[in-house]
């Protein structure tokens, strides 16, 4: 299958069939950090995935600061 | 894997819960945590005007679409930092969102521009003042984000931070031992003294992976490659490492964070005496007139700083 990932962007070839859980664990990515999406939708880690699938493994977590700032919100206004 | 509540095929499975849903019974969990958030932290109700803090990200345009949906008033601003090739893209985000969603709701969009306000980018001005750039950028956004909110008289300012980005937080927080931000860290802060307006983080019970699929499922067009400045940050670290505890112990990024909400509301002061202790440290800066504990506010002299090492 094809299996589309980020940071940075590239495509794999991964053999299947094979559950979205083992694809994550071969791929060393952790599964609470992102979602494995099948043309437009969501695919859950039970799912098994045929060797002409085209699967994007796409990571869920962002931001340096821009979310959350440094450790202090509002030293700001200190 | 089935939908706990109606037994059609799941689209996720949600460990910390115990339950998978489809995506009907997903949405509707997703806009009921948030519901339970402004409810119990008392964020705001229907009659007040929200301002929304967007980014273009996930977390952000998800916020907006829960809260327009759930029927509140809000409008957004965004703030263009000048990140060549990355705050384009994720103006274009959150400029298409606002033409479908926003204006199906009735609800605007406000830009502020770093560039034209200032004279430089965000990455001009970390170079000149020699900071990380996502300390310099969190400064910029908490300003700008705190003015617009007071001068378009909003009620309440609303950020997209999760349940991620606060654990995230506290454990950083709790590493370095910086007690003096822990009370600084509760969902929901009070417009304490003039000049400060209220800020609340209604997705603080949704776990990251969790808006980003309400994103996916509801074709919310966001940006999804990181932003070049954060490559490296502390805060994605210890994103990386809750998440490894989170897949290896479902529940652990809620027990931390929620358990010290619990804990910090048990020992708290009440917030009428946090905001009388504002009110004591805190006077308009000199410049700007925004609240602050030091005589010029920290975005004053950061701009200061940025002016006087500007070559001529």
């Amino acid at each position: 299958m094809k299996v589309q990932l980020s940071h940075p962007e590239r495509q794999v070839d991964v053999k299947g069939p094979k559950r979205v859980r083992e694809l994550l664990r071969d791929l060393n990515l952790i599964p609470e950090a992102h979602l494995v999406i099948r043309g437009d939708d969501l695919v859950t880690e039970d799912e098994m995935l045929k060797d002409d699938d085209v699967v994007e493994v796409r990571p869920v977590i962002s931001g340096g600061s821009g979310s959350s700032g440094s450790f202090g919100l509002f030293r700001l206004f200190g | 894997m089935r939908c706990k509540k109606c037994h059609e095929k799941a689209v996720i499975g949600l460990p910390r819960h115990n339950a998978a849903f489809c995506k009907p019974c997903f949405n509707e969990f997703v806009h009921d945590q948030v519901a339970r958030a402004i409810k119990s932290e008392r964020m705001f109700d229907p009659k007040d005007r929200i301002l929304v803090a967007v980014s273009g990200g996930k977390d952000s345009l998800a916020l907006w679409d829960i809260l327009l949906k759930l029927g509140y008033r809000a409008d957004a601003l965004y703030v263009d930092l000048g990140i060549a090739g990355y705050s384009e893209k994720s103006c274009e985000k959150v400029e298409r969102f606002a033409d479908t969603v926003g204006k199906a709701h009735n609800a605007s969009l406000l830009i502020h521009t770093v560039q034209e306000e200032e004279g430089a980018g965000i990455r001009e001005l970390a170079d000149l003042l020699h900071r990380p750039t996502c300390s310099a950028c969190g400064t910029i956004k908490r300003y700008q984000f705190n003015r617009a909110a007071v001068e378009h008289d909003y009620d309440v300012m609303a950020t997209g931070h999760n349940l991620d980005d606060e654990a995230a937080r506290l454990l950083g927080n709790v590493l370095h031992w910086q007690d003096e931000y822990l009370d600084k860290q509760s969902p929901s802060l009070p417009a304490s003294v003039e000049g400060f307006a209220k800020k609340v983080k209604p997705l603080y019970r949704l776990a990251e992976r969790e808006i980003a699929a309400y994103a996916v499922l509801n074709r919310i067009d966001y940006i999804v490659e990181e932003c070049p400045m954060a490559k490296g940050s502390k805060m994605l670290l210890y994103k990386e490492v809750l998440n490894r505890l989170e897949t290896e112990s479902p529940g652990t990024k809620q027990a931390f964070y929620w358990g010290f909400l619990e804990k910090q509301a048990k020992t708290q002061p009440a917030p009428a005496s946090m905001a009388e202790k504002d009110q004591a440290t805190l006077h308009p800066c000199a410049t700007c007139g925004q609240p602050t504990t030091a005589e010029i506010c920290s975005y004053c002299k950061m701009m200061a700083r940025a002016k006087a090492s500007t070559p001529h």
